[in-house]
């Protein structure tokens, strides 16, 4: 199954792909107007120290703690892919808690949480953290 | 004196409607230019420290970004103009050589641009390259006079050692430490992928790099950093440089604080020191010497590399190299004016030196009306800008170009002409690790290979264009070019008829 990997040696930390996950969340056609005078909430996040940079995204674990440990079954596995059911889910956050990663966070209205769940909806094939990544730091790869 | 010493010469122009605050500007800015003002949740910029690199133009997501020249304007002075001023007020305050970075940029003819080129019509069928054959490759090197043959009468394989391209087209020298480490992977591997010849430069060759001795040109200036005997034999050739277009007359000088442990160590020199290459070979003051060190080098390498002898085109280039070609070097490389650098003093760059073009046919036509074309390759550089030069190029009496500049605008170099503060936005011009980082060489070899092959497709075009299914039928083949708007001396020069004639 094809996953997001982090060329950690070429993150730049630019935040970029960040913001255009958070656009992929929007309905908008632009960025700018889609994210003008908002904070955003990414489902990817960058960890900077000093000289190194690396994007943090859901793993999409084989035996994910976070579909464990939830109490709704709001999270599932689908073809290999951590889904998330925002519906079902009733935000305890043992999920946040859960996950090794930290890819897990609260939603913008702070009732349920949010995830990564590789721009699947945005039919492009490929995620668009991935897609609009300047250096290849993130990729898109099946590595078995 | 005033509270600054001129205007910027270019502003930072901000869309507030289409800026995000997303601070990707000023993460990526070396030179500190852009930054938040958190409380108000807007961006401020200081277009004093812009080196108009456009990283950040081309890194803004919502295209809120760009970098205009200031219209802040002198009284208008045809003779003082702002550049000149500017400069003037400079040294005022610093009281230093002006230094600049890659070409001279200034309004000097560029003869490229007034040559065109010939294609067949009705008398002579043009090929289609995509349906015929179409020979691109070069072999560079002595080539023998006359045919030996043994007392048996077999033929002799007098061949001098060669190099064999797929193109007529190679990477120029630029050394490790003027740009960093990713870029010269970039071109390695390119080169290697191409079958096409990149160049150490002076500072020596990285061990890493050694894997792709086939398709490396070392290079011995100068300083002589970097030089010993399995460096000399890492690679395919061996070039002594002489000089450099953008700087004929002057060495180099490569500051400490780009002399960091990597560098250090594959030039041979203490960390942190300036690497300075003096301006001539102190071992060479004749052609003689020049033998001498030519065949020193042979030596070393069991004469199964060929030599090559880079000088700047200077005023009586022609002589120098019929010099050459007896001294024994297998290949002449000429850099002309316009040919980049890492850092020179601007009143050199901008003022001393030819045009390639010049220099180049006074060149063949020298070594031609000699009888010596054939004992030497002729390289030319500074100033190929896309395929129509190189094949003008070919078509005035070269067997190759090497490039450098066009190299480093494929790998993101944007020309801001600021290699010198060693902050290069791009990830080419530094050595810091943040800044070396943005140059992922699995990009930018990638894009060398598109480029190449591009212009490897046109250059094709051009040639079946003409009726010319192989680049040797071009080489030296000046009635495939006219000049417009050139004088007869000009034209003479060129060995070239004006258009119409
Ligand atoms: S877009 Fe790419 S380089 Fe920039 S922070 Fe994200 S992963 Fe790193
Ligand atoms: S990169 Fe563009 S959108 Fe982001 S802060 Fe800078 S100007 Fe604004």
């Amino acid at each position: 199954m094809k996953r997001v990997y982090v060329n950690e040696k070429w993150c730049l930390g630019c935040h970029l792909c960040e913001y255009y996950c958070a656009f992929t969340q929007t309905d908008k056609t632009d960025m700018a107007y889609a994210l003008r005078g908002r904070k955003i909430f990414p489902m990817i996040s960058v960890e900077d120290s000093g000289a190194v940079h690396f994007a943090v995204n859901c793993r999409h674990c084989a035996e994910p703690l976070c579909v464990k440990g939830c109490i709704t079954g709001a999270l599932s596995i689908q073809d290999g892919v951590v889904r998330l059911d925002q519906e079902r889910c009733i935000g305890c956050f043992t999920c946040i808690l859960s996950c090794p990663y930290g890819a897990i966070s609260p939603a913008e209205d702070g009732h349920a949480v949010q995830k990564c769940e590789l721009c699947l909806s945005t039919n492009e094939g490929v995620p668009q953290c991935v897609k609009n990544c300047p250096n290849a730091a993130i990729v898109f790869e099946d590595r078995g | 004196m005033a509270a600054f010493d001129f205007y910027p010469d270019y502003e930072v122009v901000r869309n507030l409607d289409r800026c995000i605050v997303c601070r990707v500007c000023e993460r990526q800015c070396a030179n500190g230019v852009h930054s938040c003002l958190e409380e108000k949740n807007v961006m401020l910029a200081d277009d004093s420290q812009c080196v108009d690199c456009q990283r950040c133009v081309l890194l803004c997501p919502t295209r809120a970004l760009k970098i205009v020249k200031s219209d802040n304007t002198y009284k208008q002075n045809d003779n003082w103009g702002k550049k000149a001023i500017n400069e003037l007020i400079i040294q005022a305050s610093t009281g230093s050589v002006l230094l600049s970075s890659m070409g001279n940029p200034e309004t000097y003819p560029i003869y490229f641009d007034k040559l065109v080129i010939n294609a067949s019509q009705v008398t002579n069928p043009s090929i289609d390259p995509l349906r015929e054959p179409m020979e691109t490759r070069v072999y560079l090197g002595a080539k023998p006079a006359a045919v030996e043959r043994d007392d048996r009468g077999r033929i002799k394989n007098n061949l001098p050692p060669q190099l064999k391209l797929s193109m007529p087209m190679m990477f120029s020298a630029m050394s490790y430490g003027s740009i960093s480490y990713n870029a010269h992977e970039s071109l390695a591997r390119a080169a290697a992928e191409l079958g096409i010849y990149y160049n150490t430069g002076e500072g020596g060759l990285h061990e890493d790099f050694y894997r792709y001795g086939a398709n490396t040109i070392v290079q011995v200036a100068s300083g002589r950093f970097g030089v010993h005997k399995d460096y000399l034999n890492a690679g395919s050739a061996i070039e002594i440089k002489m000089g450099q277009g953008a700087k004929p007359g002057i060495g180099g000088h490569l500051p400490g604080r780009k002399i960091v442990a990597d560098v250090s160590r594959t030039r041979m020199t203490p960390e942190g020191a300036d690497a300075i290459s003096p301006a001539p070979h102190h071992d060479i003051y004749s052609i003689e010497d020049l033998s001498q060190l030519v065949y020193s080098l042979k030596e070393a390498t069991e004469y199964k590399k060929p030599v090559i002898v880079k000088i700047a085109a200077v005023h009586n280039v022609a002589a120098i190299a019929s010099g050459i070609a007896r001294s024994g070097a297998d290949i002449i490389s000429i850099d002309g004016f316009r040919g980049g650098t890492g850092a020179a003093p601007t009143r050199i760059r901008d003022n001393v030196g030819i045009p390639i073009e010049l220099a180049l046919a006074s060149v063949d036509s020298r070594l031609r009306n000699e009888g010596i074309r054939d004992r030497v390759s002729v390289v030319v550089s500074g100033g190929i800008r896309s395929s129509a030069d190189v094949v003008k190029a070919i078509a005035l009496g070269a067997d190759c170009v090497y490039l450098g500049t066009a190299a480093l605008l494929a790998l993101g170099c944007h020309l801001c002409r600021a290699c010198q503060a060693g902050k290069c936005n791009w990830g080419i011009a530094t050595q810091e690790l943040e800044l070396v980082k943005r140059l992922n060489p699995d990009i930018g070899y990638k894009r060398l290979i598109n480029l190449m092959r591009a212009w490897k497709h046109e250059i094709e075009e051009m040639m079946g264009g003409m009726g010319i299914n192989s680049i040797e039928s071009l080489k030296g083949n000046r009635l495939m070019l006219r000049g417009v708007g050139l004088n007869e001396k000009e034209l003479e020069v060129l060995g070239v008829k004006h258009a119409g004639q």
